[in-house]
């Protein structure tokens, strides 16, 4: 069974058809995490990094 | 560069630099989402982006204006990324409980809390292939971008893609099928993978191998 479709132009499509959910799978997960919502530590960071160059630049 | 002593820090804007950050906050979601892939643990991806964002910043000097921003911050994440593990593997002896605690093949916490069968199936690929299959395949880089990311040429990148969505193809199939006797061996998706493995990353492999055969570990 399994070996006649082997190498024909159905098993083929099949494949490529796989692969296109696949992709569309890899992407779905990749976006979800993209569209979350960035959390504030990431925000506190770059604050904490505004401070420590301010605090970098001070004259004195 | 022209800043006047009276003016206060608080009302920002020491020169160009506001944009450095705001294109580096604009940018962390997709740092996130690509440490996610990597690391598969959602704690550990947040903590890999915030060493990239702290890294970035340090290094700032070296972006070159006009170029790939995005890419060099994924650069930078993923070196973050390797020499962190690199450390851990140095650090604990090998075995497989450790191998599963550590953020790279850590089972519990998936992206997106998504235990999807493909975000199983990737876990299981080799990390050559899984990052540029993701790369390229979720992230949208060029095969381009995704060399210079990867640090190696064009056509490694394509036919690592390659190998992974067939890896990743062969896996999902070996799960959706309910388990007949004409079926493949169960483990031949995972031999599969790991000669692919052996053949890119030899060395230590066998050596890990070897370790966790005669480890002594009392639980």
């Amino acid at each position: 069974m399994s070996k006649d479709e082997e190498g024909t132009g159905g098993k083929s499509r099949a494949v490529r058809a796989r692969q296109r959910a696949i992709g569309r799978e890899l992407r779905r997960m990749y976006d979800g995490v993209v569209n979350e919502p960035v959390p504030d530590e990431f925000l506190d960071l770059l604050r904490r990094i505004d401070e420590a160059d301010a605090e970098k630049k001070k004259p004195s | 560069m022209t800043r006047t002593e009276s003016h206060p820090m608080e009302e920002r804007e020491p020169q160009a630099v506001p944009d450095f950050k705001t294109d580096l906050l604009a940018l962390v979601p997709f740092l996130r989402a690509f440490a996610r892939s990597l690391t598969g643990n959602y704690e550990a991806a947040d903590d890999l982006v915030q060493e990239t964002m702290v890294k970035a910043w340090q290094s700032r000097d070296t972006f070159e204006m006009g170029t790939n921003l995005k890419a060099w911050l994924f650069t930078i994440l993923r070196n973050q990324f390797y020499s962190d593990r690199r450390r851990a593997w140095r650090q604990a002896p090998w075995d497989q409980d450790a191998a599963e605690r550590m953020p790279g093949t850590s089972q519990d916490q998936n992206w997106a809390a998504d235990l999807s069968d493909t975000t199983r199936a990737l876990k299981l690929l080799p990390d050559e292939q899984r990052e540029a299959l993701i790369l390229v395949g979720a992230g949208g880089f060029s095969y381009m971008d995704a060399a210079e990311i990867v640090k190696c040429n064009v056509g490694t990148v394509k036919s690592r893609v390659a190998r992974a969505r067939k890896a990743l193809l062969a896996i999902l199939d070996k799960q959706d099928s309910l388990p007949t006797r004409e079926r493949p061996a169960e483990g031949e998706a995972a031999r599969d993978i790991m000669a692919q493995l052996d053949r890119l990353a030899p060395p230590q492999q066998a050596e890990g191998t070897a370790k966790r055969r005669t480890k002594g570990r009392v639980d």
